[in-house]
C-alpha cells in the first residue's frame, strides 16, 4: 500500500472548502466508537445500540441545523444528498402530475446539482431553466418570479445552493423559499459549503426558517470524515429514492449506516454551530488580510461579493480573484511549489482544464475565468499562514502573469 | 460468552483500522491538484489496484461505493438504463432487498421482472434459470450465497448461461466475500457486488467491480470522480479499508472453517432429536450452519442458549421481533410453522472446535458436550 498523507497541514493549506482536516472531536468520536465494532462481546446487541447511537446523532444534527429529527436522512455525502433531492423530487412532482417538467436553476449550481439535472433533462424527460444570477452571483430574485408566476404549474422543482462552493456567494435562501412557497414549488437547497460557515452576524442556519423543501450537507466539508452527509427533507415531503433496499431511513434512502461516521458528522455539526459566531469573524478578518494584500495589484480583480461593503454576502473563509494574462493553473503550480495548496476553482472538476461554469455563469469571459485563484481558509489557519500567503501573493502573481504574456506573445 | 451471530455484525478487522487511520486523519480532496491532493489520489489508486488485484479485474474496473446496496442499485439500474434490451430483468427469490426492490423500481418504469425459483436447498438450477432466460433478457442477477440458508450458487454456471446469449449477470457477492473466491474471470460476471463491513471494515463501504465495455449509466451523478461513474468525494480511508480487507481475507483458512462447520452441523444433526439443516448440505458458506428444528419454538430456543451465553440467530434479520416468516424458507418450500424455528449459526476464523460442540451441546436435547 502506498504512503498515508502527511499529517495535519503545516499552516499552507488554502483548499478547505475541498476539504478539511478532520477536527478533533471527530476524531475523538471516531475512537470511541470504532473499537467498540471490533470487540464481538459489543456486538451482539450492537444492532440495537447502532441505532440508539444514530439516533441520538440524528438529534444533534437536526438541533445544529435548525430541524426536527425526523427530518434526516443519512447519506454516503453531499453528492448522493443533492441526487436524491433533486431525482427524487423531480420523480415524486412528476409523478404526481405530467405537466411537472422544468427543474429551474442558477448556472452557478454545483457539479452535483447541475450534473443531476442535466442527466434528468437528458433521460428522464425534464427541461431545464436557467435563473440568471447577477455579475456576483446572486440570484435575481424578480427574475425568478417572473418565470414561476408565468409558469408554476410546469416546475417540478427549484434548485438554489445556500452558498457558492467557488465564490463564496450568499443566496437570499429565505427569500426564495418564500416565493417558491407562493407558488406551492419546493425548492432544494444545497447548503454543504454553507452549513457552520454563515458569516457573523447572520442568523445560524435553520433548516425551519429556509422555506427549503429539502437541504444538503456534507460531513467532510466541516471536519467530519469523508463518507457521511445528510439531507434533510421536510416531513410533507415525499421523494422517489435513489437507493432502493431495506427501507432504511424513512424507506427514502436504503443502505446500512456508517455509523461511526455519522455520531463523528452529528458531533462536529454541534460545536461547530456553538463557535460558528466567533470563528466566523476570525476567517473574516483573515480573508480581509489577504484581500487587501492582492487586491491592489494589477491585474487582480476580486471576485462574487465584496466583503468590505457586504460581509453577509459572502462566506467569512472565502477569498476568490481572476488574474487578467495569467493561467489559473499556472498560479495553483507556482503556489504548490512555495507549500501553499489553492484551488483553480471546484477540486469536483479539478484536472480538466476548461473555464469555471460559475465564472461563465456570472458574465465573466472565457478569457476572463482563465486566471482563477481560490483560497479557503478553515479551522486549522493561522494568522501567520495568512501572513506568509499574503508575502508570497505579490511575487507569484507577477510571475504568473509575466509567464502568461509571455506565452501570449510566442 | 460465544457470539455465534458474525452474519448479522461482523467484527471490524483491528488491522483495517489501523490501515484505514492515517487517511481519515489526512485532510485532502483526492481530486484536488496540489500536493497533498494528489498524495490522497495514489493512496486511492493504489487501494484500487489493490482491490482489483484481488478480484482478478483490472483497476478501472473497480468502482468504490458507499455499501453493497449502493453497489446492487448501481448494477442492475445503470445496467438496464444504460442497454434495456428486450425489458426483461431475472433475479432469484431470495435476493437482497437492495437488489428485488432495485428490480421492482425497474418493473415501474416498465421492466418485466421475472423471478427465477430456487430449489429445496436454495439452489438456483441452471435449468430453472436457462427456462426463463430470453436472447433479450437486459440483465440477470442471482447472489453467490445466501445469508440465511447458507447455500452457495454456481455462479460460474449461471453467468456462462448468459454469456452464450450475451446477457450482463450481476452478482450480489456481500455475504461471498471473505470465504469464496472473487475471481471475476473465473465467475464470467459482468458486475459484482461487495461491502466492506462483512469483511471486517467499518460500515459506508463497499465495491461494484463492473466489466469493462458492460453498458452502464451511472447512479449518482456530479463531478465526475471515478471516470464519470460515480460521483462524489472518494473516501480514501474506506478504499484502504476494503482493500486491507481482502488482503486479510485472502489469508484466511476458509478449509479449517469449513471442517469446524462440518463437525458441527454433524454433531447438531446427530445429537438434536429432529434438527434438519437447512440449505444445501455442502455447497454452503464455510462458516455458517442453519437449522429448522419442527415442533420447537425459535424464538425460545435462541432464549435458552441466550441464557447459556451463546448468541446466534433466527437467520433472517427482518424476522427479528416479527412474526414473519422468512421469505427465503418460504422460497424454499418450508412450512410457516417450520419457517418459524430457524436457528442460524455464522461464525469466523477465532470459533473453534470445542465452541461449536458447546453450541451443538446447549441445543435442546443435544446432551453434555462431548468435553465437558
Amino acid at each position: 500500500m502506498s504512503s498515508a498523507p502527511d499529517p495535519l497541514p503545516g499552516g499552507s493549506y488554502f483548499d478547505h472548502a475541498a476539504t478539511t482536516p478532520i477536527k478533533p472531536t471527530a476524531m475523538r468520536v471516531l475512537t470511541e466508537v470504532m473499537p467498540a465494532l471490533s470487540n464481538p462481546s459489543s456486538l451482539h446487541g450492537s444492532g440495537r445500540r447502532a441505532r440508539l447511537a444514530v439516533d441520538s446523532a440524528r438529534e444533534q444534527l437536526a438541533r445544529a441545523a435548525g430541524a426536527h429529527s425526523s427530518e434526516v436522512i443519512f447519506t454516503s455525502g453531499g453528492t448522493e444528498a443533492d441526487n436524491l433531492a433533486v431525482k427524487g423530487l423531480y420523480w415524486q412532482r412528476r409523478a404526481e402530475d405530467q405537466a411537472r417538467r422544468r427543474i429551474l436553476l442558477p448556472g452557478i449550481e454545483h457539479h452535483a446539482v447541475l450534473e443531476t439535472a442535466e442527466w434528468l433533462e437528458a433521460h428522464e424527460d425534464a427541461e431545464l431553466g436557467i435563473i440568471a444570477v447577477d455579475g456576483c452571483g446572486i440570484v435575481d430574485l424578480a427574475a425568478l418570479e417572473a418565470t414561476l408566476a408565468a409558469s408554476a404549474d410546469s416546475v417540478a422543482l427549484v434548485t438554489v445552493m445556500w452558498a457558492n462552493n467557488e465564490t463564496g456567494a450568499i443566496q437570499p435562501v429565505a427569500q426564495i423559499g418564500e416565493l417558491c412557497a407562493r407558488y406551492g414549488v419546493p425548492l432544494h437547497t444545497d447548503a454543504v459549503q454553507a452549513f457552520g460557515s454563515l458569516p457573523a452576524g447572520s442568523a445560524p442556519m435553520s433548516f425551519r426558517d429556509s422555506g427549503a423543501a429539502t437541504l444538503a450537507i456534507s460531513g467532510h466539508k466541516i471536519g467530519a470524515p469523508v463518507g457521511v452527509g445528510a439531507l434533510l427533507v421536510r416531513r410533507d415531503i415525499t421523494l422517489t429514492p435513489v437507493l432502493h433496499g431495506g427501507g432504511q431511513e424513512r424507506d427514502i434512502r436504503s443502505g446500512t449506516l456508517d455509523v461511526a461516521g455519522i455520531c463523528s458528522f452529528a458531533a462536529v455539526a454541534e460545536e461547530l454551530v456553538a463557535s460558528q459566531a466567533k470563528e466566523a469573524q476570525r476567517l473574516a478578518g483573515l480573508r480581509d488580510q489577504l484581500l487587501d494584500a492582492v487586491v491592489g495589484l494589477e491585474g487582480v480583480t476580486l471576485r462574487g461579493p465584496d466583503p468590505r461593503t457586504h460581509p453577509e454576502l459572502r462566506l467569512p473563509n472565502n477569498l476568490h480573484i481572476t488574474v487578467d494574462d495569467a493561467e489559473g493553473d499556472s498560479l495553483l503550480f507556482m503556489l504548490d511549489m512555495a507549500g501553499f495548496d489553492t484551488a483553480t476553482g471546484s477540486a469536483c472538476t479539478a484536472g480538466v482544464p476548461r473555464p469555471s461554469h460559475v465564472l461563465l455563469a456570472m458574465g465573466l469571459s472565457e478569457e476572463q475565468s482563465r486566471g482563477a485563484q481560490r483560497f479557503t481558509l478553515g479551522w486549522t489557519t493561522t494568522e501567520r499562514d495568512v501572513a506568509a500567503l499574503a508575502a508570497a501573493l505579490p511575487a507569484v502573481i507577477a510571475q504568473a502573469r509575466s509567464a502568461g504574456m509571455a506565452a501570449a506573445r510566442r | 460468552m460465544l457470539y455465534l451471530d458474525e452474519s448479522a455484525a461482523a467484527p471490524v478487522r483491528r488491522e483495517v483500522l489501523e490501515a484505514m487511520w492515517p487517511h481519515l486523519t489526512g485532510y485532502a480532496n483526492p481530486s484536488s491538484v496540489h500536493e497533498p491532493g494528489a498524495a490522497a489520489s495514489r493512496a486511492l489508486e493504489a487501494a484500487r489496484a489493490e482491490v482489483a488485484r484481488h478480484l482478478n479485474a483490472r483497476p478501472a474496473e473497480i468502482i468504490f461505493t458507499s455499501g453493497g446496496t449502493e453497489s446492487d442499485n448501481a448494477a442492475l439500474k445503470g445496467i438496464a438504463l444504460a442497454d434495456p434490451r428486450g425489458r426483461h430483468v431475472l433475479i432469484s427469490a431470495l435476493e437482497h432487498p437492495a437488489v428485488s426492490e432495485s428490480a421492482a423500481w425497474l418493473g415501474r418504469l416498465g421492466y418485466e421482472v421475472e423471478t427465477v425459483p430456487v430449489d429445496d436447498d436454495g439452489v438456483v438450477t441452471p435449468a430453472a434459470l436457462a427456462a426463463r432466460l430470453r436472447p433479450d433478457t437486459t440483465l440477470v442477477s442471482i447472489h453467490y450465497a445466501n445469508n440465511e440458508v447458507g447455500t452457495i450458487q454456481d455462479i460460474a454456471g449461471l453467468a456462462a448461461l448468459c454469456a452464450e446469449q450475451r446477457v450482463p449477470f450481476h452478482t450480489d457477492a456481500v455475504q461471498a466475500a471473505g470465504t469464496l473466491s472473487l475471481d471475476v474471470q473465473a465467475l464470467g460476471v459482468s458486475a459484482m457486488s461487495l461491502a466492506g463491513h462483512k469483511l471486517g471494515t467499518p460500515k459506508g463501504t463497499g465495491v461494484l467491480y463492473l466489466r469493462r465495455r458492460t453498458p452502464f449509466e451511472p447512479l449518482i451523478h456530479g463531478g465526475g470522480q471515478q471516470r464519470d461513474l460515480r460521483s462524489g468525494t472518494e473516501n480514501v480511508a474506506g478504499a484502504v479499508g476494503m482493500a486491507t480487507a481482502l488482503q486479510l481475507a485472502s489469508q484466511s483458512d476458509v478449509t479449517g472453517l469449513a471442517m469446524r462447520r462440518e463437525g458441527f452441523i454433524e454433531a447438531v444433526l446427530a445429537r438434536v432429536p429432529g434438527a434438519q439443516l437447512t440449505g444445501h448440505r455442502t455447497r454452503r458458506l464455510a462458516g455458517h450452519a442453519s437449522f429448522v428444528l419442527p415442533g420447537r419454538s425459535g424464538e425460545s430456543v435462541l432464549l435458552d442458549l441466550e441464557r447459556q451465553g451463546i448468541f446466534c440467530s433466527s437467520g433472517s434479520a427482518c424476522a427479528a421481533g416479527s412474526s414473519e416468516p422468512s421469505p427465503a424458507l418460504s422460497a424454499m418450500g418450508y412450512s410457516p410453522e417450520v419457517a418459524q424455528t430457524a436457528v442460524r449459526f455464522s461464525f469466523g476464523d477465532s470459533v473453534t472446535s470445542e465452541d461449536l460442540d458447546r453450541a451443538a451441546a446447549a441445543l435442546p436435547g443435544g446432551g453434555p458436550a462431548s468435553q465437558a
